[in-house]
């Protein structure tokens, strides 16, 4: 079971890259800040883990700082970069509408 | 409720693919943001609802704690300060990877050699683009020198660092996992690398470097998946790792270098521009009043920004004068290299920000062509960007450096603080042409002189 999962993730990181690489190639170069702040809080999802481990009620300290710590780092990285992306993409939509 | 929750975890997945391909558009890009976003609560909320998760009380205080700053960092940030927020918030990224691997570790120790090595992989690249980032975030914010910082044995001690850490990992596995010295060894030496690899980039070489920090925090989260075995940070780590290397590859591609020689050569430090032949001719200063003359009879003018635009903050007082331009029936192009600025399309964001219309906005193979066409070149605060020794001098270290051809244009006006050379250290060929004028001073302060000649 667990070399069956280990494949499956290999496969699932093989197809996601790939998928990756296609998605990024047609991104014109004037979104490419937006681009990376937005694909930056994307890689926040490290906030699912560190959920798991600050709710973990684990009794060990050092544990449970480094949990605290991990929600905190992912939670800015989530909140603000979804939020700086999007003041970014407003001022891009500005003109659109003036067209 | 494991598959409940696997599915939600695969329409998560879902909603960051639609959303980043809707950035490919600027109509679509900020809906796909929020698509993006969306998937995220998703996933947050999903996660809350797992059995494991027993005490909620620092799950609040560590939510709120990071919403609070992230929004406040988010919202007070000027826009010519974005390169050094994105950077800081990449090095976020990383430190949460780095440490929700270690706490995997800790809580669930195990024996197994290949656990152990996702587990060490997650926390050196976490911790590599950690301190990566916040040297990134220092040399862009001018808190540490934009300067290469180069020291004798510096590639070496490198390697023998990265050698010492595979050897140390490897011991590490064989040992079952147990032997904390050894990890902690590894971690230490991971966030000493991202400062030791980050120290001798120099400040024009940052957009590659922020592009390759921000694959890093991708392919950090994705390790960390593989410790958790959770296919959600696989699937969505691994697509900011690919994007954040066709990024970077893009950027390396711009300036013409491997990605290798942007990361060892030290590019930019006084030792690389010993070769340079000293270029003849003269420098011709022009005012304000006679840039005044030659802008108003303009029918073409292509304005050049680059990194000092954002430095002087002149980005307004060139929409304004575009506009009076445009009103005085010139046509006027914003000509945008890849590498302008210090990051991944900077000069966009800018304009973007003075309400520039992206239609003006042209890339650099677009413009070239019709350089000769053009009346009028303004160059705001770039350089290297448009030195034409990276055409026709093979000794000039920018050599092969696809540039801006502004020396084509009829006549090119640099409006520059002083006769510094650019970031690579080398005399501006450009500067010397026949057809070229230098209007010294604050880039804001010329253009809003200029403004005011059109007026009055």
């Amino acid at each position: 079971m667990e070399t069956t999962l280990l494949i499956y993730l290999f496969f699932v990181f093989l197809l996601s890259a790939v998928l990756g690489f296609e998605l990024i190639s047609k991104v014109p170069s004037t979104l490419h800040t937006p681009l990376m702040s937005g694909s930056n809080a994307i890689s926040g999802i490290a906030i699912v883990g560190a959920l798991l481990a600050a709710g973990s009620g684990t009794d060990d300290s050092l544990s449970r700082w480094l949990g605290l710590a991990a929600l905190i780092a992912a939670t800015i990285n989530v909140v603000g970069g979804y939020l700086v992306t999007d003041r970014m993409l407003e001022m891009f939509k500005k003109k659109d509408d003036k067209q | 409720m494991n598959h409940w929750i696997d599915i939600a975890y695969m329409l998560s997945a879902g909603a960051f693919i639609f959303g980043i391909k809707q950035l490919s558009s600027p109509a679509t890009a900020r809906r796909g943001n929020i698509l993006s976003s969306a998937g995220m609560l998703l996933a947050i909320i999903v996660t809350l609802l797992n059995k494991g998760i027993l005490d909620f009380q620092w799950i609040v205080v560590g939510v709120v704690a990071g919403s609070v700053i992230g929004a406040l960092a988010a919202r007070l940030i000027a826009m010519t300060s974005m390169p050094e927020m994105v950077a800081l918030f990449n090095g976020s990224g990383g430190l949460a990877s780095m440490l929700v691997a270690w706490e995997a570790h800790r809580r669930s120790p195990s024996a197994e050699g290949f656990q152990n090595a996702t587990v060490l992989i997650s926390v050196f690249i976490g911790a590599l683009t950690f301190t990566g980032s916040l040297i990134a975030w220092g040399k862009l914010s001018g808190k540490l020198p934009g300067r290469p910082f180069l020291f004798p044995g510096q590639k070496p001690l490198n390697l023998l660092l990265i050698l010492g850490v595979i050897g140390v990992a490897i011991a590490f596995c064989l040992g079952g996992g147990a032997n904390a010295t050894f990890f902690y060894a590894i971690l230490g030496v991971a966030l000493l690398l991202g400062v030791l690899t980050t120290i001798p980039i120099g400040g024009a070489d940052m957009p590659v470097i922020i592009a390759l920090l921000n694959s890093y925090s991708g392919l950090a989260a994705c390790a960390t998946g593989f410790v958790l075995r959770n296919n959600v940070l696989v699937v969505t780590g691994s697509l900011v790792g690919a994007s954040g290397i066709i990024l970077t590859q893009i950027m390396c591609k711009a300036m013409n270098r491997s990605l290798g020689n942007v990361l060892f050569s030290g590019f930019g430090s006084a030792s690389a521009s010993k070769k340079q032949d000293q270029i003849e001719g003269e420098v011709k200063p022009i005012s304000v009043e006679d840039t005044f003359i030659l802008l108003e009879a303009a029918r073409s003018v292509a304005v050049v920004p680059g990194y000092g635009m954002a430095v002087a903050q002149a980005q307004h007082a060139v929409h304004e004068l575009g506009e009076i331009l445009e009103a005085n029936g010139a046509q006027v192009q914003y000509a945008i290299h890849p590498v302008a600025g210090r990051m991944p399309g900077h000069m966009n964001v800018l304009l973007a920000e003075a309400n520039v219309p992206y239609e003006q906005l042209v890339e650099m193979e677009a413009i070239n062509p019709v350089m000769e066409t053009v009346d009028v070149c303004l160059i705001i605060g770039a350089n290297d960007i448009v030195n034409p020794a990276a055409a026709e001098d093979p000794t000039s270290p920018i050599h092969g450096m696809p540039i801006i051809e502004a020396h084509k244009a009829r006549t090119v006006i640099v409006m520059k603080r002083s006769m510094a050379s650019g970031f690579a250290g080398i005399d501006n060929a450009l500067f010397f042409r026949e057809n070229s004028r230098m209007l010294f001073g604050d880039a804001r302060q010329t253009l809003q002189g200029l403004v005011a000649e059109f007026k009055g």
